[in-house]
């Protein structure tokens, strides 16, 4: 059975840091999340809590689940259609001392063949009367990765990868209504990186359709830069406009740009709107190809469609509640929200084998919508 | 992938130093004032007013795009067979 998924970032539990020298608001967050695009539906839920103690530690638990439902593209080609639950929890610390903060934790995903254990630490150091705020970051993954068969694992088959990531974060505060930020991460990868289950077409003159299938190879090293900023500025009417940008590249040979803009505006004193629009471009390994030549054409060969080159253009709308809960005082605030994203997807180099075509090659580019929903109940206690 | 990271130890290195000796040698002045920073403390400036959300749109993207990293804490190790 394939898999779908992965460690979520860090996000979550290792909170903003931009407010070096004080500690997370104690929450809990419940979130319900539901992905339906490409033949692949993933939905779950997810519950995160965290809580402070004396002033100086914060605490935080993560539990999430995603239940996948997965007859995409390449399943479809290549393979059945499968069901697949994949299971994550993380705990994280936060230590605060002076304008410093040290954090720790650990992330451990579990799928049916494929066993990742993470575990990271960061220093947060606040400077310049609070207006800069520095992160150092290291995280360390390991990963066991089978195959399975007809739903059952196969004992023959079992590699393993590590990731390891360097990163260092600056916040400043620009002016009384600008916040600007500023993130750099190098990502190193090795060990089997590619799935046991995805093929590459090559051209086969004596198979029916023109083409054939053989297993793709990848290199067992990847190394990535990452570069991103962020401004956000408080409109006079307390509204925010915010922006994103990341550049990005590889050593397979990937460059990607990703572009951010979002729009948040409240309304009374219970009501916040945002809405988003997010562009993202890359370009493809330098392995990559719809369509090789011969069987065995190269060293390594992929048709993953996350290596392809493409476009894509996600639109998001976001309405959060805020209300007080009656006979619960210890309750401070609660807020209810929804959000909704639709992404569209358009590839350059990745062709729909589904559709017939006389000659292999000419196949309709493939092209994918999503619907991407979350319902978050949240209180600060 | 080692001289990736050299420099990126390097960077760290530089940008250590450089910040010590800033705040070791001259007492900068904060030009934003506590009291002025009402706007900025507002829960809408945030860039996660929801971490879990946040986490897994990151994790959307991440399983869909051959970008990753400099997300804001970094990624996870990723299981995308």
């Amino acid at each position: 059975m394939r898999l779908w998924s992965v460690v979520c970032g860090l996000w979550s539990i290792l909170g903003a840091p931009a407010l070096a020298g004080t500690l997370p608001d104690e929450r809990v967050d419940m979130l319900y999340h539901r992905y339906d695009g490409g033949g692949v539906t993933i939905d779950g839920p997810s519950i995160l809590v965290r809580k402070n103690f004396a002033d100086k530690v914060s605490v935080a638990a993560n539990y999430y689940v995603d239940m996948v439902s997965s007859a995409s593209i390449d399943v479809i080609a290549t393979a059945s259609p499968y069901e697949e639950e994949r299971t994550q929890w993380s705990i994280a610390a936060d230590y605060l001392s002076g304008s410093s903060t040290y954090s720790a934790g650990f992330i451990n995903s579990e799928e049916s063949d494929y066993v990742a254990n993470t575990w990271f630490a960061a220093v947060t150091q606040s400077m310049f009367g609070d207006l800069t705020t520095v992160t150092m970051h290291y995280k360390q993954g390991a990963n066991d990765i089978y195959r399975n068969i007809s739903g059952v694992r196969d004992p023959g088959f079992a590699q393993d990868s590590k990731t390891r990531t360097w990163g260092v974060s600056l916040s400043q505060v620009i002016t009384k209504n600008m916040l600007g930020s500023f993130n750099f991460d190098v990502i190193s990868d090795e060990g089997y990186l590619n799935s046991p289950y995805r093929s590459v077409r090559y051209v086969d003159p004596t198979a029916q359709n023109g083409y054939s299938y053989q297993a793709e190879i990848y290199p067992e090293t990847r190394t990535s830069n990452a570069l991103s900023t962020r401004l956000a500025y408080f409109l006079p009417y307390r509204a925010v406009i915010a922006a994103w940008y990341r550049y990005y590249n590889d050593s397979w040979g990937i460059v990607g740009n990703t572009g951010d803009l979002t729009y948040t505006q409240p309304v009374g004193n219970r009501w916040v709107f945002a809405g988003s629009v997010r562009y993202y471009t890359q370009t493809s390994a330098d392995f990559y190809s719809d369509l090789f030549p011969r069987r065995d054409y190269a060293n390594f060969l992929a048709r993953d469609k996350e290596l392809a080159s493409y476009t894509a253009v996600t639109l998001g709308a976001i309405a959060s509640y805020a209300f007080n809960v009656p006979r619960a005082p210890w309750i401070k605030r609660a807020e209810a929200t929804v959000r909704y994203d639709f992404m569209t997807i358009d590839y350059d180099d990745f062709h729909d084998v589904t559709q017939p075509a006389a000659v292999p090659g000419t196949e309709p580019l493939y092209s994918l919508d999503a619907n991407i929903f979350q319902a978050i109940f949240s209180i600060w206690f | 992938m080692r001289r990736s990271t050299l420099h990126f130890a390097r960077l760290v290195l530089a940008i250590s130093l450089g910040a010590g000796a800033l705040s070791a040698c001259s007492p900068i002045e904060p030009w934003v004032k506590p009291y002025e920073r009402e706007n900025l403390a507002d829960p809408i400036m945030a860039g996660d007013r929801f971490p879990i959300s946040t986490s897994y749109l990151d994790h959307v993207f991440e399983v869909r795009e051959g970008s990753r990293g400099a997300t804001g804490a970094g990624g996870g190790g990723c299981g995308c067979n």
